[in-house]
């Protein structure tokens, strides 16, 4: 089943205002993510990255295209079956860490099994278990205000990790850390990806966090430019010019 | 998202920002504390109403007087006619009229009237004084009417109409200079009442107090039964049999089964007739009606403060939607409903009002019992039994159930726009 979970996206368009302020952020994309693999997409800013990146976690509809999910048509989905799908398969970090002030650590990061109506207890299990995991045990109980850049940023991958999402969106998630603490980052949601099998999709501007995944998607004006594969073989890198899917 | 969470959730939210939410309970508490406050100046008075209309009479009595006569200025004297004119006018009517006495041929025509069941006439009893034990002799009165009236009693029993044994209840202030030790101490005391008859004459008459009353503001005097009422007259009219026939007001029973047009009706039987029939709560309705009016104007004020208020809400709420738009578009991102968003925020609202009411109904509650206290003392002692601030536990749930409509109401508008919120939009808000 986990093979068949692939989001296809077929000629996504979408575009901002309306008349002469009329802005067309995308403007016919098709992208193929299979599950386990790790893509970048890659753009200047108002490329349209951010938005593909909306469209494929359906945090906003196309004006043109599909988008199946997982085999389902992402339109005929009720609103519902949207946020629960966001809820439990779908993790989110972005470059703010939109973490909730004067909150415990461990209260914003079981904030999406709170929205999913998990019990207290439960609750209070996982989120330990992914701080662990985070090597954040010992910070459960501070107030999010008082971690630096590098721990809050790990706060927020834990929040994104504690539904066990097959899938993690993550948006420049290293833009506002330092290289050292950034790399750390990486390492962690690469591991994940290694480890727990789970898709990473990273929007980014970085070409160094976009060469550490599989496949890499270059955004130029609302348009596909290239898709790149890179080999596993470290060192090798073998670039694919043109539409084909990988 | 759970109930139990969202509501854990709004309250935690509400206290984010302690400043602001304590502003604006502030304001709704000044509105709670004020509704509160009136509410229980109105139950208070009107409690009190109720027990000196009780203290008249009972609800299926009427009070009954000749009509007054319309002598109007200009009309000139009115010719005397030995079959209409009574020769006692009696001292009931209202300050500058006279009002004619009733004579047996009047009781009987109300008696036949169709749901008349009883009527007696009131005599009036002058008694001299009151004495027990040997003791100091007191000035004293009876009310006429207490045979027919129920008293507002601190001790001891109603008066019984049908005992053949005098029986009297005794005003409170009585209780002391009298000589007993409390209220409970007189009832089942006899006492000697003192009478001058129509001769000079002096006689005393016994009689058992059976309770002991509160002074009513409308009614004054001690109560008798009709045995001790019957046995006064007697003394006072020293066995001359010539004594009057006519008297100033009679009190007749209708049927308590007649529904109110009934009453309305049976008035209007007697109007024809020539009398004027008018119950207990004719008498008081006016009394009542101003008090209505007094409070309505109170609570119409503390209405006012409670709008007020709820502009207070509705900018706290929209502040706090504009700060934490981030953090509603995260939630939406992450899955969580608009609706439940809006319950989030409507629930917010919510606890502000219910902080506000409930500590201003508090409040009320605690500074009102303590000033009612103090004003029984000093202020109001006159009038005993009066209680100016009754907190009535369902008013005031009533209370803070409105002032929580009100504050749901106006975290309609901003938990609406947090609801409408755009993830996306919301996530790119800097």
């Amino acid at each position: 089943m986990d093979s068949e979970w692939v989001i296809d996206a077929q000629g996504l368009e979408k575009s901002y205002g309306s008349g002469a302020s009329r802005f067309d952020a995308l403007k016919g994309v098709s992208v193929q993510i299979a599950p386990g693999e790790t893509v970048a997409i890659v753009g200047k800013s108002g490329s349209g990255k951010s938005t593909l990146m909306h469209l494929l976690a359906l945090l906003d509809e196309p004006d043109r295209g599909t988008l199946e999910v997982a085999g389902r048509e992402a339109k005929s989905l009720a609103k519902r079956a949207v946020n629960e799908l966001r809820n439990k398969e779908f993790g989110f970090v972005f470059q703010q860490f939109f973490l909730t002030p004067n909150v415990s650590v461990l209260e914003n990061v079981i904030l999406p099994l709170k929205i999913a109506g998990v019990d207290g207890k439960e609750r209070r299990r996982r989120g330990m278990e992914v701080l662990e995991q985070l090597e954040l045990a010992d910070k459960a109980s501070s107030k999010a205000t008082t971690l630096s850049g590098g721990q809050k940023q790990r706060v927020v991958i834990g929040r994104a990790l504690v539904n066990a999402p097959r899938v993690i969106f993550a948006d420049e998630p290293t833009g506002n850390l330092d290289t050292a603490t950034g790399a750390v980052v990486e390492d962690i949601l690469f591991e994940l990806n290694r480890n727990q099998g789970i898709t990473l999709v990273i929007v980014t501007h970085d070409e160094e966090l976009a060469a550490r995944c599989d496949r890499q998607i270059y955004i130029r004006d609302g348009l596909v430019v290239s898709h790149a594969a890179q080999t596993h073989n470290p060192g090798a890198h073998a670039l694919v010019i043109g539409g084909g899917t990988a | 998202m759970r109930t139990k969470d969202l509501v854990a959730t709004a309250i935690s939210n509400t206290f984010r920002s302690k400043l602001r939410t304590t502003l604006t309970v502030l304001a709704i508490f000044v509105g709670a504390f004020t509704l509160t406050l009136t509410n229980a100046v109105g139950a208070g008075v009107s409690q009190y109403v109720d027990a000196q209309v009780g203290s008249l009479g009972s609800p299926d009595v009427f009070i009954i007087t000749q009509a007054s006569d319309a002598t109007t200025a200009g009309d000139g004297p009115v010719q005397y006619d030995a079959s209409s004119s009574a020769s006692v006018s009696s001292q009931q009517g209202p300050p500058g009229t006279t009002t004619k006495a009733l004579t047996a041929a009047d009781l009987t025509t109300i008696g036949d009237t169709a749901g008349i069941v009883s009527v007696d006439p009131i005599r009036s009893v002058l008694p001299d004084y009151i004495e027990y034990d040997s003791g100091s002799q007191y000035e004293f009165s009876i009310n006429a009417t207490s045979a027919v009236t129920t008293a507002d009693l601190t001790a001891g029993a109603q008066l019984d109409g049908g005992a053949t044994a005098a029986q009297l209840v005794l005003p409170d202030t009585f209780v002391k200079p009298l000589g007993f030790a409390s209220a409970d101490d007189a009832v089942g005391a006899s006492v000697s009442i003192g009478i001058t008859d129509i001769l000079g004459e002096k006689h005393t008459v016994n009689a058992t107090i059976v309770g002991v009353s509160l002074e009513s503001l409308l009614a004054s005097g001690a109560g008798a039964n009709d045995a001790l009422i019957a046995e006064l007259a007697d003394a006072q009219s020293g066995g001359i049999e010539t004594a009057v026939t006519s008297y100033g007001v009679a009190v007749a029973h209708f049927d308590t089964a007649l529904s109110a047009d009934a009453v309305t009706a049976l008035k209007t039987d007697l109007a024809a007739e020539g009398y004027t029939a008018s119950t207990i709560a004719d008498q008081l309705g006016a009394v009542q009606t101003v008090i209505n009016g007094i409070v309505g104007v109170l609570n119409a004020f503390a209405v006012i403060a409670l709008i007020a208020a709820a502009f207070g809400i509705i900018n706290t709420l929209l502040m706090s939607v504009q700060e934490r738009t981030r953090e509603i578009g995260l939630m939406k991102a992450m899955g969580m409903s608009g609706g439940k968003v809006y319950t989030l925020f409507s629930l917010e609202a919510i606890v502000i009002g219910f902080l506000g009411s409930a500590i201003g109904a508090g409040v009320a509650i605690g500074l009102g019992s303590a000033l009612s206290a103090v004003l029984s003392q000093g202020l109001l002692s006159g009038l005993p039994g009066l209680n100016i601030l009754l907190f009535e536990p369902a008013s005031v749930a009533f209370v803070i159930g409105l002032v929580m409509l009100i504050a749901f109401l106006s975290g309609t508008l901003p938990a609406q726009r947090a609801a409408k919120q755009n993830p996306i939009e919301s996530l790119r808000y800097e």
